[in-house]
């Protein structure tokens, strides 16, 4: 099961490697984390941990800072167990993370962010001029560039991440995490970061850089852990792997979903010029820091076909979708349903010309928790299930009964509130509700995530249905296992944009997936 | 196959008893952190507790009188209750129906002397629900466009607004309607509603009116629109979740100072029953104190209209119950025995419930 | 000499707000909504009363006023800080308790349900323009240096840092240890001896406790705060335009001018505004009113 594939590195050199970690299990309730779980990094070294979203990397990492204490397994830093040990503790000792969410007060300046916790005092003073020549002499021995009096509120994302190297280097940081450290980045940041990061491995840190763009990998790592489904499945030397190599270890080749498995022979759309269900033309979304989440995007989808988005997430794919569903106002360019404009038109109109929507957090927006399943079988429907103002009642109770058969949802009970369901039972209430209607474009995003097996199928099937009985899905799933195995064309999303727009037949795991970091071109 | 139809009648029993004890378990609790608190007021003053309870008792639900008083007060408190809790619904708290109750009753009490006497009640009572309505509507309404539009905190503009109201309607009393040397405005001619003792005379001498029929019915309909409207369910979803609500095509602004409106509209409709009911005129400052309490009637009752009635009777009791024992000890300990009670129930409910869960999972992983 | 007094009368009128907003901003930028200041206030008025009439000394007042407000400051933190209760909900009952306790204990007291009997204060007797009175009250200089004290101490000390982080991103401040609890503890505690101060300065200026004598101070200290956008030299202005505010209007009563309810009415509509944004919005500290997470 996880018989790692190319060259791997014999653990262990002369000098105590400066984290080692054996066995992690980490469990949070049913979900299965890490399951022992390996990681050997090297003193000196930058150390690339990657693995597909939901491998496990940020959770194995947040047990060796501290974070979280592991159910099994041990820890040694530096040659010392530290198994178990608590964020102070871990700081103490060096090991600092800069988490993917930055941990910065935004209305403080970057001094007092750095010092916070921790200040500098002069005769009970906070002594200011002393923390921002702190920072100014840590920005100058390692490059991060940032004044140390500027508030963070001020600050760009790249400036931001600065401020939360320098927070750890601050605490004395000698092994330092950093997660999905270039999410937030633009290019040029990036090649800025790989400066400071290959400086502080000359002046001997160690650096383990949580990612899952391969690219990076190759470029600015000495080692690769790979994960897959919370366990470690590889340790191999950079120079002696390549992008491929790594891309088959994350993905793995026994998970193709069970069932049809292989390319499913796509009934090509065949009638002379196929009628757009859902147009999307020169598409601009901004986003809260006024950039362009989405950029100028154009695709259509026909009835009868299924068109999925693969991307890592964060791409622009959330803000697309929500766009098209009209819970995001549109920059620019227009959504078309059924050749209709609907780029000004509310929620409901959308949802009254056809536009069925699988969002893809249902716990914030898919359910109303409290609810129950009756009464969240009509959610975003509730004018259709009303006579002069007031909920009618047996109409409800009658959807209920019919839903709950037909997606055999469970409790049989639809008084139950949704917040008592289990996650795959949740999105069943959501799915039979979006496609037991009459409707004739489907948003699913993301419409198997944190879902058990039996419901993936179920759910699965459910899109298949709606493929041949012609409507029209756009499906958006991190997973693309399942993008493989559902559409009939595929596109990846990448930086707001489309990085391609492929025909099933000349998609597979590897060529969307050097898409899918920004390799564009040359992998085709 | 079989085990949910089996499981299902036990599991909707269950759920419907865990939902009734996170309910009702906090007011118990605390009303017996109350009594506890009061028990410690009344042995300081030297008193016995069994006999100043005794005698809040008697003097509330012993007799006629007192109950009168009682359903008086529990009448504009089951108002400013429901106004507190609408808005609790929809996710906001409306700090402000002491000023919609003023204000309400106010543009009653004009509307009232602009009459000729001589018409019949039942005619001219939608014209004074109106007014009320709109008196306490345009307060809350304004707090509510104020969070829709400008995103300013409904909790601090509706204080500020209470201020604002307040001073105003004092100004507008003594300035241009009040009758020389009060501080109210003229006799209402056309309108009054009757006393309870026209019905039944045993409440003779009591404030309490034919307004609680008025009460009851706007519980009531606070309870369809809640349940059982779409405009309740889309508002109640905007305050549970308002990313599901907007999901499901609520546009969520509109929600806020719709429910701001309504919320005042309620709290202004309260204002009848002392200007309609007891007094026949608008008189400055005659709510004072039944907002704040109404936050109290909402929390205690758990937002549920039927709640509502039973907690505003309730601190009605408490507040004539003061009345009643000021033989024995200050009325004033009622002032502190409803604060905790607030308070008690504010800080229980989290924590009860947390244990009735944990209570509960322990169970389960016991069976 | 008529400008002179006008400022004197300024001064006097802006004590309780300066002592009020500058317990409640602590309160505030810790993300602890200063609902309870009224309460503070009264309460520290009584038992500045109370400390006073029985020791007939009124330092001894002071100190009993500092304890009465930060009493129930410490209620509040209880509620709000251990339990997680809705801050709001319980800063509306942290009056109404106020209000019921001191009442309670006025008649156990003094056995009057309006006033207590006459109790020492610092105040000397009033010549000329009143400067020379103020000058001998050490609660005003107090009230002087409360905002400027409590400036420095948010703005240049370690723990006013961590006040600030705490009430704007609670998790940040945490994940580089800091002890969020404590700071929350010891600002909401700070917070009810000074406003229990500006309790104090009522009781002892006027020499006596009447029923509910802060009559609404702690809201226009509250919305002095709002208006001054949470930073301490804007609120100290805040206060005091709110006093000369007051004193035209009490100058200029019987003079035909503007109706004293419209006057009284000015802090509230400016604190509208300034939340409303009209001009340049006011924004309160991220995590105001979030102890429940």
């Amino acid at each position: 099961m996880s018989a790692a594939s190319g060259p791997s590195v014999p653990p262990g050199g002369t000098a105590a490697p400066a984290v080692a970690m054996h066995g992690i299990d980490k469990s949070f309730g049913p979900v299965r984390a890490n399951r022992g779980a390996s990681l050997e990094v090297a003193p000196g070294e930058i150390h690339a941990l990657v693995g597909e979203n939901g491998a496990g990397k940020s959770t194995l990492m947040r047990v060796l800072s501290g974070m979280y204490a592991p159910d099994a397994g041990t820890i040694l830093v530096n040659g010392r167990d530290v198994t178990g040990w608590t964020t102070a503790r871990a700081i103490e000792a060096g090991v600092g993370m800069v988490h993917q969410h930055f941990m910065l007060v935004p209305t403080l300046t970057v001094a007092e962010n750095v010092v916070l916790g921790r200040e500098i005092t002069s005769a009970g003073r906070l002594d200011r001029a002393a923390a921002e020549r702190v920072v100014s002499d840590l920005s100058a021995g390692t490059g991060l560039v940032v004044a140390a009096n500027r508030r963070v509120s001020d600050l760009s994302v790249g400036e931001a991440q600065r401020v939360e190297i320098l927070k750890t280097l601050y605490r004395g940081a000698k092994i330092l995490i950093l997660d999905e450290p270039t999410a937030v980045l633009s290019p040029p940041e990036v090649d800025e970061l790989w400066r400071v990061l290959a400086r502080m491995r000359e002046a001997g840190d160690t650096i383990i850089l949580i990612t899952h763009k391969l690219d990076e990998v190759m470029e600015i790592s000495d080692t690769v852990t790979v994960m897959r489904q919370g366990q470690t499945v590889g340790r191999v030397a950079t120079r002696g792997t390549s992008p491929a190599q790594l891309a088959r270890m994350m993905v793995g080749r026994d998970v193709v979903l069970a069932g049809q498995g292989a390319p499913v022979p796509v009934p090509t759309v065949s009638t002379a010029v196929p009628r757009a269900a859902l147009a999307v033309r020169e598409l601009t979304v901004a986003d809260s820091r006024k950039a362009h989440a989405v950029d100028g995007v154009s695709f259509s989808v026909a009835p009868g076909e299924i068109f999925g988005i693969a991307g890592v997430e964060g791409n622009g794919q959330t803000e697309l979708i929500e766009a098209i569903a009209g819970l995001r106002p549109v920059a620019a360019g227009a959504v078309l349903l059924d050749a209709r404009d609907v780029t000004r038109q509310s929620v409901r109109e959308r949802s009254d010309a056809g536009l069925s929507h699988i969002p893809e957090d249902r716990q914030q927006r898919g359910l109303v928790l409290d609810y129950s399943i009756a009464e969240n079988l009509v959610l975003g429907q509730q004018h259709r299930y009303s006579r002069r103002g007031a909920l009618d009642e047996a109409r409800i109770a009658d959807n209920a009964r019919r839903q709950i058969a037909r997606f055999d949802i469970r409790p049989a009970d639809a008084s139950a509130p949704a917040r008592a369901l289990s996650g795959g039972n949740q999105q069943k209430v959501v799915v039979a509700r979006e496609m037991g209607r009459d409707f004739s474009v489907l948003l699913a995003s993301q419409p198997t995530r944190g879902v058990d097996v039996g419901a993936i199928e179920f759910i699965h099937a459910q899109l298949r249905d709606a493929r041949t009985a012609g409507k029209a899905v756009l499906l958006v799933s991190a997973d693309l296992t399942e993008v493989l195995a559902l559409s009939d064309r595929i596109a990846v999303m990448y930086g707001g944009r489309f990085a391609a727009v492929l025909p099933r037949s000349e998609a597979n795991e590897e060529v969307l997936g050097a898409y899918m970091t920004g390799a564009s071109g040359q992998a085709a | 196959m079989t085990a949910p139809a089996a499981t299902v009648a036990p599991t909707r029993t269950r759920r419907l008893r865990e939902q009734f004890e996170e309910a009702v378990l906090p007011a118990v609790v605390a009303l017996l952190i109350a009594a506890l608190v009061g028990d410690v007021l009344i042995i300081t003053y030297g008193q016995s507790p069994g006999a100043v309870y005794r005698l809040l008792i008697e003097g509330t639900w012993g007799n006629a009188y007192g109950l009168g008083q009682v359903l008086y007060k529990a009448t504009t408190l089951t108002f400013t209750g429901l106004s507190v809790a609408i808005g609790l619904r929809a996710g906001l708290f409306n700090i402000g129906a002491e000023s919609q109750l003023a204000a309400g009753g106010f543009l009653a009490g004009v509307v009232g002397t602009l009459l000729p006497p001589g018409i019949p009640s039942l005619v001219v009572l939608p014209l004074f629900i109106v007014a009320a309505a709109a008196g306490g509507g345009i307060v809350g309404g304004a707090a509510g466009v104020l969070k829709s539009k400008w995103g300013a905190h409904e909790v601090i503009t509706t204080i500020m607004l209470n201020f604002i109201v307040l001073a105003l309607l004092n100004y507008l009393t003594v300035a241009h309607f009040k009758v020389f040397d009060t501080l109210h405005t003229a006799d209402i001619r056309s309108g009054t509603i009757a006393r309870l003792s026209a019905v039944v005379p045993a409440f003779h001498g009591s404030a309490a009116s034919l307004v609680l029929l008025l009460a009851l019915a706007a519980a009531a309909a606070a309870w369809w629109y809640l349940f059982r409207s779409r405009a309740g369910y889309e508002l109640r979803a905007a305050g549970l979740q308002p990313a599901a609500a907007e999901y499901g095509g609520v546009n969520v602004a509109t929600v806020w100072w719709k429910a701001m409106l309504i919320s005042g509209a309620v709290a202004g409709i309260g204002g009848l029953n002392f200007v309609l009911g007891y007094k026949h005129y608008y008189e400055d400052g005659f709510g004072t104190g039944a907002g704040f309490l109404g936050i109290a009637v909402a929390l205690v009752g758990r937002n549920n209209p039927v709640g509502v009635v039973l907690a505003a009777l309730l601190f009605g009791t408490l507040s004539q119950g003061g009345l009643a024992v000021n033989a024995l000890v200050p009325k004033q300990m009622v002032d502190v025995l409803q604060a905790v009670v607030i308070i008690a129930v504010a800080t229980s409910v989290p924590e009860v419930r947390g244990l009735l869960r944990s209570t509960r999972t322990r169970g389960a992983s016991d069976a | 000499m008529m400008l002179l007094a006008v400022i004197a009368q300024t001064i006097r009128i802006a004590m309780p707000y300066l002592f009020a907003s500058a317990g409640g901003v602590l309160s505030e930028r810790v993300g602890l909504i200063g609902l309870g200041l009224e309460g503070y206030m009264l309460s520290g008025a009584f038992c500045a009363a109370l400390g006073g009439y029985y020791s007939h000394s009124p330092w001894v007042g002071l100190l009993a006023g500092i304890a009465g407000g930060g009493a129930f400051a410490a209620l509040y933190g209880l509620c709000s800080i251990r339990y997680r209760a809705d801050q709001v909900v319980v800063g509306v009952a942290i009056n109404l308790l106020a209000v019921g306790v001191t009442r309670f204990f006025l008649r156990f007291t003094f056995g009057s349900s309006s006033n207590s009997p006459r109790v020492p204060g610092f105040s000397v007797a009033e010549t000329g323009s009143g400067f020379v009175a103020l000058a001998h009250n050490p609660l005003i200089w107090l009230g002087a240096l409360a905002i400027p004290a409590v400036a420095w101490v948010l703005y240049r000390t370690p723990f006013g840092l961590r006040v600030r982080a705490v009430g704007e991103h609670p998790g940040a401040a945490l994940s580089v240890g800091v002890p969020v609890g404590r700071v929350r503890w010891i600002a909401v505690l700070l917070s009810g001896a000074i406003a229990g101060m500006g309790g104090a300065y009522l009781a002892l200026d006027q020499h006596q406790f009447t029923d509910q004598m802060t009559a609404g101070r702690g809201f226009i200290a509250l919305a002095a705060i709002i208006f001054g956008r949470w930073d301490p030299p804007r609120i100290g202005l805040a206060c005091l335009l709110f006093a000369a505010a007051e004193t035209f209007q009490i100058r200029l009563q019987g003079v035909a001018f503007v109706p004293a309810q419209f006057v009284e009415m000015i802090p509230y509509v400016l604190t509208i505004v300034a939340l409303a944004g009209v001009v340049g919005r006011a924004v309160p500290p991220a995590a105001l009113g979030k102890t429940d997470e």
